[in-house]
């Protein structure tokens, strides 16, 4: 709402806020470019020197990887920390070093052309592979072979971000967002990605504020020049004037302050003043995440992401490597539940196997993956329901778009239960069974689809792409997507009512659900379970606490009167400044 | 020399795991051990040359041992192809 004016020399670019905060200083341009490599004759006695610089390099080189490795392992959990090994193993390459170590002798040239040259040979033919695994591996190459060259050229990486600096880059993987935060990182702002790209989720778990989607940012400034970002509506401002700095200093402020009240109502529970009890649970993709959300006042896991496990991996999880992570997050949680969401790969998610489809997001994903591929599907469900002995655990179905589907889904978990049964491993025979409605064919046939499940998670993300036709991280048509399109807020309440003439709970897991403008009108379409980021958790629940259901009822059958989003908003926004002024909104 | 023909079996081929595996064992040998896929030929007691390899599962690769103790070194390497890498 705070629209600074731009000052002279100031210049804003709007991106997609990927995590929540606002940072203020010097850019750091972090692109993949080699570090410069010349091509030198060196004199034959010169031969023994260079390979100890090469030697060195490899060994210091070795040093710093493993450091990352015990880093990301610290922070991230073991399995995500496997997209270090492989860098880890060739620079362990015997055969590798050896082969420059004789070309420095034969071909009297340094050691860094060589270096590049050995390693780029492998690179190419890599690249070369219509294979988006071996894409990522060519890439592990070239992280590898900078760090070596730079190694030899005795260049620290991170000298220029001793101070606190903003990353700025074309695209950042989440190995280079967990190298970054291991320094004084303010920020990280990228051209490409989008929310839900795995560099934000991470952002947002190491809770450094984030900016994604600025197109071509990253061109437009310097290492070093002065910018600030606004994780919260997604700006870039370059050479920010004074009247910036001080509206957005205020506005970290009240975060903060806010952020600070909310610590008193993380114990309590989400519960109207009239009493009606909402389960207000979290979106979490690693279990190192529950301590967060748990912290946050979480009552329990409303979706957990199982593709994560599949982070860096060139191969699928197998039964009891998946065991092992639901068990423990159902442990962890214990006694309150945890939703586990199957894999949901496809679209613009990682897959261990690559499929090359003209238009992902209606192509191969989510449950239709799963069923053709039953021996996935089962060892996963088969994983799950050994997790759910304990009977705190759901299963959830994504992008469902047919009742067969649910049909054939329902069949594997009884085949799965039935291996189980037979092998005399204990689980939760009654186990809750959902879906996601996220695909509007679904979201029509609510009412035949819950007769078959016990609940109902309505995955806004997708749902609104679908039903706008808008894919929201193509800049020219981002505006269209529209949360409050009083088409979306009909097929919402649609699927609300459907539920619950079928007595089941329905409940929201897309982003809108950690919207605190759309909450008091989700309360008042009736939903009962709000799945939202960690960090979004005691807002949520402050809103909660302080509204009536018969309130929220009224500005809910307002919303649903009026023909357009912009009208809707309008509607929340006044009716949030006047009722709970406190309460920071983001438009 | 020793040469052998091999199907891979493991689902996910020449993989990050597989290849560390597969070049760990290649390096307890003296034997030269070399692995040749359609036009390439890479040395197979080297991590970043397997990887390049990329082989999927129904692969055919070429593998030549060659040197002192080839016999073992082929008897080793051949076992962990077909026990498709403890992976199945």
């Amino acid at each position: 709402m705070n629209t600074p004016h731009p000052a002279a020399g100031e210049v804003i670019l709007k991106g997609i806020p990927a995590a929540p905060g606002i940072a203020i200083g010097p850019a750091y341009i972090y692109s993949k470019e080699a570090p410069g490599v010349v091509k030198k004759e060196i004199t034959p006695d010169e031969v023994g020197s260079e390979v100890r610089r090469l030697k060195n390099a490899t060994a210091r080189s070795q040093k710093e990887l493993q450091k990352i490795l015990l880093f990301a392992e610290q922070k991230l959990g073991s399995q995500s920390a496997k997209i270090f090994e492989a860098q880890i193993m060739i620079l362990g390459d015997q055969i590798l070093m050896e082969t420059i170590e004789r070309r420095i002798a034969d071909e009297n040239l340094n050691a860094e052309y060589l270096v590049s040259d050995e390693i780029t040979k492998y690179k190419k033919m890599m690249l070369a592979a219509h294979d988006e695994y071996m894409h990522e591996r060519a890439h592990d190459l070239d992280d590898v072979m900078n760090r070596i060259i730079r190694n030899i050229q005795d260049q620290k990486l991170f000298s220029r971000l001793e101070g606190e600096s903003i990353i700025v880059s074309e695209t950042l993987t989440p190995a280079d967002t967990v190298i970054f935060s291991r320094n004084q990182v303010l920020g990280y702002a990228t051209d490409r990605g989008g929310m839900t790209s795995h560099a934000a989720i991470l952002s947002r778990s190491l809770k450094i504020p984030a900016v994604v989607g600025l197109r071509n940012a990253s061109r437009q400034i310097q290492t070093g020049n002065r910018i600030a970002i606004d994780g919260y509506s997604g700006l870039f401002i370059i050479n920010p004037g004074e009247e910036t700095l001080q509206n957005l200093e205020r506005k970290a402020n009240r975060f903060k302050e806010f952020e600070e009240q909310l610590t008193e109502i993380v114990g309590l529970t989400a519960e109207t003043p009239d009493h009606r009890q909402i389960e207000l649970s979290a979106n979490i993709e690693f279990p190192e995440e529950i301590d967060f959300a748990r912290l946050q006042g979480s009552a329990g896991i409303g979706l957990f992401r199982t593709e994560g496990q599949l982070l860096g991996l060139a191969r699928y999880p197998s039964e009891d490597e998946q065991y092992e992570v639901y068990r423990t997050v159902a442990d962890q949680i214990y006694p309150h539940r945890v939703i586990f969401r199957t894999f949901d790969i496809g679209g613009d998610k990682l897959v261990p196997e690559t499929y090359q489809e003209a238009n992902p997001f209606l192509g191969w994903r989510g449950i239709r993956v799963l069923l053709d591929r039953p021996d996935l599907f089962l060892n996963q469900l088969r994983a799950i329901l050994r997790a759910s002995a304990g009977k705190n655990v759901h299963i959830m179905f994504p992008m469902v778009s047919s009742v067969g589907e649910v049909r054939m889904a329902k069949e594997m978990v009884e085949q799965a239960k039935a291996d189980l049964t037979k092998q005399g491993i204990p689980f939760d025979p009654n186990i809750k069974i959902g879906v996601m409605i996220e695909v509007p064919s679904a979201a029509l046939l609510t009412d035949q689809i819950a007769p078959m499940v016990d609940f109902l998670s309505i995955g806004t993300n997708d749902l609104i792409q679908y039903m706008l036709a808008v894919d929201r991280d193509n800049n020219a048509v981002a505006h269209l997507y529209q949360q409050f399109n009083p088409a979306v807020l009909r097929v919402i309440k649609m699927t609300i009512d459907e539920g619950h003439r079928h007595k089941i709970w329905v409940g929201m897991c897309g982003e809108m659900a950690g919207d605190p403008l759309a909450t008091v009108l989700l309360m008042g379409l009736g939903l009962d379970e709000f799945s939202v980021l960690p960090s979004m958790l005691p807002e949520i629940k402050k809103i909660i606490r302080s509204v009536k259901v018969r309130e929220a009822k009224r500005v809910a059958e307002k919303a649903l009167t009026l023909p357009t989003a912009d009208e809707v908003k309008k509607h929340l926004i006044s009716y949030m400044q006047m009722r709970l002024p406190d309460i920071p909104l983001e438009s | 020399m020793i040469e052998k023909e091999i199907t891979i079996t493991n689902r996910a081929g020449l993989h990050t795991r597989p290849a560390a595996a597969l070049v760990k064992t290649a390096a307890r040998y003296k034997a030269e051990f070399l692995i040749q896929k359609d036009e390439f030929e890479i040395n197979g007691k080297s991590i970043i040359g397997v990887m390049t390899l990329a082989a999927e599962q129904g692969s055919k690769l070429k593998l030549r041992f060659d040197g002192p103790d080839e016999e073992e070194a082929a008897a080793a390497i051949t076992d962990l192809f077909e026990r498709g890498f403890d992976e199945n």
